[in-house]
């Protein structure tokens, strides 16, 4: 197993090297010249010029590309052109943001994803079961950015019950610590800001949640039914178990590793579906980090930016893999 | 691990991720009524504290070194200039110098300086740190000074430098002597760029850590700055104005969506809020709670026509243009009202304005005849640039064109409606490969040079003259405007150039647009300023 892990690890290197090369390429073949939108319409030529030079974008491509790489082994992400602060120091807080945020919804997702497709195939066509597929089929085709107005219209303006935006009540903002908040909060005993933080975290989370939370009822409920086929279970049934035990214990068992699946892809994706969310609920994430730093053609923030999602991105595909031998033993890797 | 223990674990992990999310759910559920109350428990709070919601971060918090309204919006707050602007004008009032006075000869300005300011950092104001903050700039670089550069000529090593000499006469006497005598010169000062920091911090910082740290002499102090998400300012105690600022803390909240912050506000997360859309301004008037503010215009949207390209070489089809297109329609409809037609090129909060110029009206027929005598009685083919993202002069480029287009079509125009990326829109625009472009300019000090030269005088085409467009008089008459030191003249001047202009109509004036911002209802004494960075120090809750 340990052999497994370290070889996926180094196959992880020939991948990340082909991801900057892309990310480089891709974001210089977009046309736009960081130093105006730097300066702004207002600029005058020479002063272009002088921070073209300064921030070495009249090197050749290569030149640039060597020098982020070379840069990138000594660990360092680059400098942001638009703050001048280090993006290894000024990553974290952002990524915080969108692991807390990404970890409730998927939580979330999880839960009542994986439950509504067992009970579904175990009632197949009762009214549970059509109920949760059309809602899932609502939920994967939602546009998350009207579902987010929505909500908030609804449960903040309508109701009241949580706030509108931002990760924390701003008039009493967390002492920072980890910058994941709940985390923060608990350690400092701080527990009435916890539950501010969770109330914050509650529409930006399920917003998220909606679209793997459907995928993830339905893929299991169709695995779950084709589990439910087989032959032992028949003969479980026959064995007079309760039907609870071999929903949750026999079929599950087995029917769960195409839900990993989905599940590690779905965690992936979220980091990307983060940046829409993020957006409406005014939290600072990853993905809006990234957002910022697409604007103002901040190179070295949406190499390294982009870099980091991937590299978790793959760090969670390798994860799931490691899983399903967990879950089923009967996958084995030499 | 035996097969039964593992299948126990993963169920153990099921059970409990679903405890977890269990109690999270009913502790939230428990906690909204209760959170409620502590959030109007908290009003005692609300009172003194501020919460300022607006579309993005700022840059860097040194406000000589960035050029975003978002960095000054709040360095407006930190630091102060010699002379400050009016409430809600670009009038010169006294500032950090009390008093002031000019030569005859316009090359002399004496600036006595108010006793009793000191700096965040408890360094004492005076003279010399006037000194030091402005030989600090003249002897930068474009890319970092980049608005010394461009309001007074260059640095200390240009031909342009305005500025002669800059020194102490005394502890509280500064004086000013120029190359050449610059119209604008207090109203360039007056800038929120032009604030003067505490040189003691600027000797310990470098300029990156000075602009995440920044100590000047306003009502108001630097706490703490999370970026992309919040900007903390508190009450300055030893602020020299007695009785200011009212507020004890302003926190600037960067939520970028513009219905999202308009929630925010309604729900009471925040208690202003800018960049609000114009078609929600009457929800915001129907809802007792909430006031609207209108900030005066200090910018202009217009449809440039490149004057160096076919058939826009010809004034007629340029002045066709302007007979064309039905601007009150396009104001009522995209700027939902919220704004001014335009018929000069700048708008009339700035001293020079033309009123007398009847501008274009929207008459078709004239354009057809004009475009009969210009030899395109049939029309022709033309692309129409449309911005590709919202700017408070242009809240929608995209309808805007599409109106234009039909009105355009109704005299026998065919225009293509065509967009780029919002930075290659800028380049090829200034490298004049566009036919008719919509663009736009918010000014920076309020003044009409800060219009009229810089937009559309010989000398800066390829910079901000997008249309190329050339005229020797006016060149001559905007030149005579900056050195005129006499503001009747100075502003005569300004009136014979917007005749000019309107004559050879290098543009399609389309609006002023005047923005919107939503708050509290109880927020008293908030005035909008024209520039875009507003005082907060009188404002406070009812």
């Amino acid at each position: 197993m340990l052999q497994y892990i370290i070889r996926r690890l180094l196959q992880l290197i020939p991948v990340l090297l082909g991801m900057t090369f892309i990310v480089f390429l891709i974001i210089r073949a977009i046309p736009g010249d960081p130093a105006i939108v730097i300066l702004g319409q207002q600029a005058t030529e020479e002063a272009v010029a002088a921070l073209r030079e300064t921030l070495g974008l009249n090197n050749p491509w290569y030149v640039q590309y060597f020098e982020y790489l070379k840069n990138l082994m000594t660990g360092d992400l680059g400098e942001s052109i638009r703050t001048r602060t280090a993006v290894n120091e000024e990553i974290w807080p952002y990524l915080a943001a969108t692991f807390e945020l990404s970890i409730f919804a998927m939580v979330i997702a999880v839960f009542i994803g994986v439950n509504a497709g067992i009970i579904s195939a175990w009632f197949r066509n009762s009214w549970f079961d059509y109920g949760a597929m059309i809602f899932a089929l609502i939920g994967v085709s939602v546009p998350i950015f009207w579902l987010g107005l929505m909500m908030q219209y609804q449960f903040s303006l309508q109701w009241d019950w949580f706030p509108t935006t931002g990760r924390e009540n701003v008039r009493d903002p967390v002492n920072a610590i980890t910058n994941l908040y709940i985390l923060d909060t608990i350690i400092q005993g701080r527990f009435d800001q916890t539950l501010n933080v969770l109330r914050h975290l509650v529409m930006p989370g399920v917003a998220l949640a909606t679209i793997p939370m459907a995928i993830i009822a339905r893929m299991t409920r169709s695995s779950m039914l084709e589990v439910m086929k087989s032959d032992y279970i028949r003969t479980a049934r026959a064995k007079g178990e309760k039907m609870f035990w071999i929903v949750y214990k026999h079929s599950l068992k087995n029917a769960v590793i195409p839900v990993l699946t989905v599940i590690g892809l779905q965690t992936g994706l979220l980091l990307g579906g983060a940046i829409l969310t993020e957006t409406i609920f005014g939290l600072p994430g990853i993905g809006r980090y990234i957002y910022e730093a697409i604007s103002s053609r901040d190179y070295p923030v949406i190499q390294s930016g982009i870099l980091v999602v991937a590299f978790i991105f793959v760090m969670i595909n390798l994860i799931v893999d490691v899983l399903y031998s967990i879950v089923d033993p009967r996958i084995r890797y030499n | 691990m035996s097969k039964k223990s593992w299948l126990f674990f993963v169920l153990l992990l099921t059970v409990s991720i679903a405890l977890i999310a269990c109690s999270s759910d009913d502790e939230e559920s428990s906690e909204e009524g209760g959170g409620e109350g502590t959030a109007e428990e908290g009003g005692s709070d609300a009172e003194d504290t501020l919460v300022f919601g607006r579309g993005g971060d700022s840059v860097a918090l040194d406000p000589i070194m960035v050029t975003d309204g978002e960095s000054l919006k709040v360095t407006r707050n930190l630091f102060e200039t010699l002379v400050e602007f009016g409430r809600d004008d670009t009038t010169i009032n006294p500032g950090l110098a009390a008093e002031h006075a000019v030569s005859e000869d316009g090359l002399t300005y004496t600036f006595n300086l108010q006793e009793g300011v000191t700096f965040h950092d408890g360094e004492p104001f005076n003279a010399a740190a006037v000194v030091y903050n402005f030989e600090r700039w003249a002897n930068g670089t474009e890319d970092k000074f980049y608005y010394y550069q461009s309001m007074f000529g260059g640095f200390s090593d240009d031909e342009g430098h305005v500025i002669e000499s800059v020194t102490a006469t005394d502890e509280m006497t500064v004086e000013f002597k120029l190359k050449r005598p610059q119209a604008p010169f207090l109203k360039n000062l007056a800038m929120s760029p032009f604030g003067i920091a505490s040189p003691k911090a600027l000797e310990e910082m470098s300029d990156d850590e000075f602009g995440e740290n920044p100590v000047g002499t306003g009502p108001f102090k630097f706490v703490e700055w999370k970026r992309n998400d919040r900007i903390v300012i508190e009450k300055y105690d030893d602020y020299w104005q007695e009785g200011l600022p009212k507020l004890d803390q302003v926190i600037f909240s960067s939520i970028p969506e513009n219905s999202a912050r308009l929630n925010a506000l309604m729900s009471g997360d925040i208690d202003l809020a800018d960049g609000i859309n114009p078609s929600d301004s009457s929800q915001v008037e129907a809802n007792a709670d909430l006031q609207l503010f209108e900030r005066p215009s200090m910018n202009v949207g217009y449809l440039g026509l490149t004057t160096t390209r076919e058939p826009f070489d010809d004034p007629k089809v340029r002045q066709a243009m302007n007979y064309a297109i039905d601007r009150q329609a396009i104001v009522d409809a995209f700027f939902e009202g919220s704004a001014e037609v335009a018929k000069n090129p700048m708008p009339s909060v700035i001293s020079g304005y033309n009123d007398d110029i009847e501008g274009y009206d929207y008459d078709p027929e004239k354009a057809k005849e004009l475009l009969e005598e210009a030899g395109l009685g049939d029309g022709f083919d033309m692309e129409l640039w449309a911005m590709p993202v919202p700017r408070p002069y242009m809240p929608d480029g995209q309808k805007v064109a599409e109106a234009i287009q039909n009105n355009l079509s109704a005299v026998g125009i065919n225009a293509e409606i065509v967009t780029y990326e919002w930075a290659t829109y800028l380049e090829k625009a200034s490298a004049g490969e566009a036919d008719a472009f919509l663009l736009g300019w918010t000014g920076d000090n309020g003044d009409a040079d800060n219009f009229l030269y810089v937009l559309l005088d010989q000398d800066n085409i390829g910079s901000n003259n997008y249309t190329y467009y050339e005229n020797q008089e006016l060149h001559d008459l905007l030149i005579e405007a900056q050195s005129e030191v006499n503001e009747d003249t100075r502003n005569q001047l300004y009136m014979e150039a917007q005749e000019i202009i309107l004559e050879d109509a290098p543009w399609v004036p389309l609006a002023h647009s005047t923005p919107l911002l939503a708050g509290d209802a109880n927020l008293m004494d908030f005035v909008a300023h024209p520039t875009g960075s507003d005082l907060l120090m009188d404002v406070y809750f009812k």
